[in-house]
Formats: structure tokens, C-alpha cells, sequence
């Protein structure tokens, strides 16, 4: 506890998180009495950026949201109007759609946890220096990447913002021996990311818990990633077309961004940990093993154990990986007709941050006349924002470099995508 | 375990950043401008600043020239800045044609980019939509054992990083000179 009556902290801008930010946390006394994260919002200016562009264009326009999850915005938006159009993509295509987003998975969670995260566990400012010290394990971390890398260019046609992908389907469909030689990397990264388990596993874990409602797709039989209805750990569920019903977003003062909470319950968060808690049952058994040895249980709420989580769901992309490859026949065709039909349409994806939103109103020519996108990080804002409170709370007596070290490494726990979500996240204290 | 090493002799330009953040699309559009102007062999990549990336893409090649918008204080959008790691310097000494700033000659691996461009020290400014910049990619290059026997990055100082397509007027200006001067490096190294 301070003796000193008032106390501002102010990070002018958080290091390893994917954009940038502020925070400003303002304390009186023992007593923390707001913490605001001000953020800026890209994909607003991709809603605005849309309207009037054709139907075929959202794909590949919105996938430049985000260099980290591009395949995300492209499966969202095509769900999203291929509702409208009226039409499924199913068979092949649709578990190539899936392949390539494990391909995403596997490349963003590698970044976090090696390159992100981990320098906040083992007491390093960033991943160069742990790179200097522990070069054999960066090198894992980046191999490990690579790896999805690999999924993306066969697939996606290169590494960043994908070409190959349009509505019902892709331009182009591999042949069988073309997936099939990625199957050698793939097994090797399967023991990487194996090791990363258990490497991660190790890391200490504050005790703390966020109790936050979860929120996250599921779907019958399988882990959720490109598709699936809503629900949460406490029995909410509902469909793409009823989520802006359910989650409700309201201007905030101190931010352009939007706050997100559930109509009449609150804060929520979606991502891995909310993925993990609906659906750990649906991992694979190598996966399920390598949750258990890591000590996950079968829910998983403290933030900074997210980690662990990140790394069981790249052991589960790239089994997925390998069973898709394993058993790929190409399709007759590369895409199914996506004719253009006035109306409105709703899909929902599981980015590697959690559940992202588009929806879409067309003409029945095709002329794209509202746009409507909620990533994961907007939603899960307010309740970064509650658990930050708390943690300040918790930490007053610390000093100001300090605490400003705690709320960064807290932060990052969510790996919020501010490329995605804000813009110039920087870290204001003031201890009133 | 061991990275894989590109082929060596590999020249390489990358234009980093992001044509939707106005100015910060300068390293692209250079790129672009130099297609069909620089010798078949010479590698011309965008990147979107992902460091892991950037780092791959110029891990071990003979040149590595990066090509990315940076912010100043006073700014003066569009002028460039020219920073040479390894190898000898470009003939010339500090000044390129058309009068601009060759602030910092060899500088340190890792050290800030823009350094000498009139910012403060520590002060946030490469224009990077991402939380790891080139920094960090050369960083990391260095860490693991990948720098480029030679790496010359041009930086053009912008005006305007929000989110919207179009450079500002002087930083578009630029994009034909700093072409030429990128293209002056990798004549001058084959």
C-alpha cells in the first residue's frame, strides 16, 4: 500500500501485444477506481470501407484487417454471406477451409507463446533477449510456425493475406500428393508442439482467477474452429444470426472502440481458454493427454495459464492437420456457385483470439450495402478491463514500474490483437 | 535444432508495411515501383512488419534492403533516410542524390532505425501496425545468428498513419526517389 494519497500509472505503450494501446489505471488511496484501456478500432473503418463494394470483395479486403489472422476474417466474412446467398460449403471444401485455418492457429499461437508471453515467465523484456539465451527453444517456437506457415502458402496460395480463398471455396484445390508433403513437417512439428507443452507447463502460475462468463463455438463431435453455434459455461447458446440480440456493444467515453457484454449478464470472454472450457472433451487423444499432463483439468480460467492452453490447441491443429491430409480426395471443383441474393447473412468463426462476428446485407445484385464486424478483442475488453481493476487492486503497494510490468504481462495473457481491436495501447497510472 | 538457411547470394528487398494505414503504405508502393526495374534474381517482398517474417525473409541473404515508413519529431513528411549495416558504405558519403539525410552510416544491430532523424531516444516511432517492429526482427536476426551480410534500410519519414488508403502528397512524392536509391544499392552490390 502507497502512503502516497494519489497515484497515476501510465504505459505510454504496451510492448508485445499484436497493435498498439493505452491504459490508464487511476488509484485514490488504497483504492483503485477506474482502469481503461483506450483503443482504436480498424475494423470500423473496414464496415465503412465495404459498403458498396461487391459481394465477392469482403473475403480478401477483410482479411487485411490483420496480418496475424487473416484466414479468420476471410472465413467469417465468407460464412457470413454465403448465408445470405442461401448457400452451404460442405464436403472437401469445407474441411480444406478448416485445414487452413489450423494452418492460422498454429502460426499465431507459436507467435504468442514463443515470442509474446513466454519472455513474461521466464524474466526477459522481450523475446530477443530470450532468443540470446534460449536459442534452441525460439528456434522450436519459430519451426513450430513455420509449420502453419507451410499450411498457408499451400493452401492460402502465400503466408500473408491469403489469395486462394473465395466465397464457396478457393480458386484452386491442391492435388492429394501436394498436402500430403507437408505431412513430414507436420509430425515433426507434432513433437515440438508436444515439448512445448510441456515447457510451458513448467512456467509458475500466479493464482488468480478471472470468473468470467466464457463464450465460445461448439459444434457435434469436433473441436470448434470454422464453424459452430454460440454458447457459454453457463448455458447461454444461440445462433450467428441472434448474436448481436445476445452481445451488446455501447460506446464507452474514454475509447472509439466499443464495449462488449452479454445482454443482461455482463462482461464475457471468448478465446482458447473459453474454446478449452466448452470443449476440452472434443480434443484428440494426444491433445487430451497433453492438457492432462499439464495439469489443465477439464476447465480453464486463470488468465495466465492461457499459455498452456495455446500450446495443447496447436497439438490439436496439427493432428487435425494431419487427419484432413490423411484423408483429402480433391474436390470436383474448387468452389460451389455462390449466386448473389438480396438479404442478409451471419457467420462466426473461432479466430486464434476467439469468436469473430461478421455480418452482412446484400442487394440482389450483389452490392454489399452494410457491414458489421466484431472481433474478439473488442469483446473481451470490458472484461480485461474488470479483471485489470482487481489485479491493480491486489498490487498497490507495488511501485509504479512494477505494477506497470504486472498490468503488461496481464494484458498479454489475452493476447489481445490490437491490430485487430485497437490502435496505441499505452499505459497511463494515476494514483489520485 | 536447426533453421533451415536460404540460399546464400540471395538479394532481397522488402517493403514493409500496410497500404489501409495511408503513409505507412510507402514501403509497398516502392516495392511496386521497382518491379520490372531491378535484375530477375533480385527478391522484391511486401511485408506486413511481422517480425518473424521479416527476419526470415532477410535471414542470411549477401543484401537485405527494407524499405518502411517512420515517424519524426519535427516531421518532414517524405524525406528519407538511409542506414547501412556491414559491408562497405555506398559511394556517396552522407548525402544522397536529391539532398537526403544519410544520418547514421553503420549503426548498431537492433539499435532504433530512426534514431538519428530528430526523435528522442526510447520514443516509440516506427510505423508499425504491430507490437514488434523491425527492431525486434533485426534483433532477433542477430540473436540467431540469420543478419544479412549486409542490410541498408531506407526510411521515409510520414504524415499521416490512420486508417484510410493514399499516401499524403510529399510522402507519395518519395516513392520515385527512394525507388531509385534502392535501386542505386543493388546495382551497385551485383
Amino acid at each position: 500500500m502507497t502512503h502516497r494519497e494519489e497515484r497515476t500509472l501510465s504505459i505510454g505503450a504496451l510492448s508485445r501485444v499484436e497493435g498498439e494501446g493505452a491504459l490508464y489505471v487511476r488509484a485514490r488511496g488504497s483504492v483503485v477506481e477506474q482502469v481503461r484501456l483506450d483503443i482504436y478500432e480498424p475494423p470500423r473503418f473496414f464496415e465503412a470501407f465495404l459498403r458498396g463494394r461487391a459481394y465477392t470483395e469482403p473475403p480478401d479486403i477483410t482479411a487485411r484487417v490483420c496480418g496475424i489472422c487473416p484466414v479468420a476474417y476471410q472465413m467469417s466474412a465468407c460464412r457470413a454471406i454465403e448465408d445470405a446467398c442461401g448457400v452451404t460449403v460442405g464436403g472437401q471444401l469445407a474441411e480444406l477451409r478448416r485445414l487452413l485455418y489450423c494452418g492460422e492457429w498454429i502460426e499465431s499461437h507459436a507467435l504468442h507463446i514463443y515470442l509474446l508471453h513466454a519472455p513474461d515467465f521466464l524474466g526477459y523484456p522481450s523475446a530477443v533477449e530470450l532468443a540470446r539465451d534460449n536459442r534452441a527453444r525460439v528456434e522450436r517456437g519459430l519451426a513450430l510456425r513455420k509449420a502453419g506457415n507451410a499450411i498457408m502458402e499451400s493452401l492460402g496460395g502465400r503466408a500473408i493475406h491469403p489469395v486462394n480463398v473465395r466465397l464457396g471455396g478457393f480458386y484452386r484445390v491442391p492435388e492429394a500428393d501436394e498436402l500430403a508433403g507437408l505431412c513430414e513437417q507436420l509430425r515433426r512439428a507434432l513433437d515440438l508442439a508436444l515439448e512445448t507443452v510441456q515447457w510451458v507447463a513448467g512456467f509458475d502460475f500466479p493464482d488468480i482467477r478471472c470468473g468470467h462468463e466464457q463464450l465460445a463455438l461448439s459444434h457435434p463431435g469436433r473441436y470448434p474452429i470454422e464453424e459452430g453455434t454460440i454458447r457459454t459455461d453457463r448455458g447461454l447458446g444461440f445462433g450467428a444470426q441472434e448474436f448481436e440480440q445476445h452481445v451488446i456493444e455501447e460506446q464507452v467515453p474514454h475509447s472509439t472502440a466499443l464495449h462488449a457484454h452479454l445482454a443482461g449478464r455482463g462482461p464475457y470472454l471468448t478465446g482458447p481458454q473459453a474454446r478449452y472450457s466448452l470443449s476440452s472433451n472434443l480434443l484428440s487423444p494426444l491433445a487430451s493427454e497433453a492438457a492432462r499432463s499439464a495439469r489443465l483439468g477439464s476447465t480453464s480460467d486463470n488468465p495466465f495459464r492461457s499459455v498452456i492452453v495455446r500450446a495443447v490447441e496447436i497439438v490439436y491443429a496439427i493432428e487435425e492437420s494431419l487427419r484432413i491430409i490423411e484423408e483429402y480426395e480433391p474436390p470436383r471443383s474448387p468452389s460451389v456457385p455462390v449466386p448473389a441474393r438480396a438479404g442478409t447473412g451471419y457467420g462466426v468463426t473461432e479466430a486464434p483470439r476467439g469468436v469473430l462476428y461478421h455480418r452482412y446485407r446484400i442487394d440482389d445484385d450483389g452490392t454489399v450495402h452494410e457491414a458489421r464486424i466484431v472481433p474478439p478483442t473488442s469483446q473481451n475488453q470490458a472484461a480485461i478491463e474488470a479483471d485489470l481493476l482487481r489485479f491493480v487492486q491486489d498490487r498497490l503497494g507495488l511501485a509504479d514500474d512494477e505494477l506497470t510490468k504486472a498490468c503488461e504481462q496481464l494484458i498479454r495473457c489475452y493476447d489481445p490483437c490490437i491490430s485487430c481491436a485497437t490502435h496505441f495501447l499505452e499505459l497511463h497510472m494515476d494514483r489520485a | 535444432m536447426t533453421a533451415s538457411r536460404p540460399t546464400a547470394g540471395r538479394t532481397v528487398v522488402i517493403g514493409v508495411g500496410n497500404e489501409f494505414r495511408r503513409d505507412d503504405g510507402v514501403g509497398p508502393a516502392v516495392i511496386e515501383r521497382l518491379r520490372g526495374q531491378v535484375p530477375a534474381e533480385v527478391e522484391l517482398i511486401v511485408s506486413d512488419g511481422d517480425p518473424v517474417r521479416l527476419m526470415e525473409t532477410l535471414s542470411n541473404a549477401s543484401l537485405a534492403v527494407v524499405v518502411d515508413a517512420v515517424r519524426a519529431d519535427p516531421p518532414q513528411p517524405g524525406r528519407r533516410h538511409r542506414f547501412v549495416l556491414g559491408g562497405d558504405r555506398t559511394p556517396g558519403g552522407d548525402r544522397t542524390p536529391g539532398g537526403d539525410r544519410t544520418p547514421g552510416g553503420d549503426r548498431t544491430p537492433g539499435g532504433r532505425n530512426e534514431g538519428a532523424a530528430g526523435t528522442e531516444p526510447g520514443a516509440r516511432t516506427v510505423a508499425s501496425t504491430h507490437g514488434l517492429g523491425l527492431d525486434a526482427a533485426l534483433g532477433l536476426a542477430l540473436a540467431l545468428d540469420r543478419m544479412p551480410d549486409r542490410l541498408i534500410v531506407h526510411a521515409i519519414e510520414a504524415a499521416e498513419l490512420s486508417q484510410g488508403r493514399g499516401m499524403t502528397p510529399g510522402v507519395a512524392a518519395a516513392v520515385g526517389a527512394a525507388a531509385a536509391a534502392v535501386r542505386r544499392d543493388i546495382m551497385s552490390a551485383l
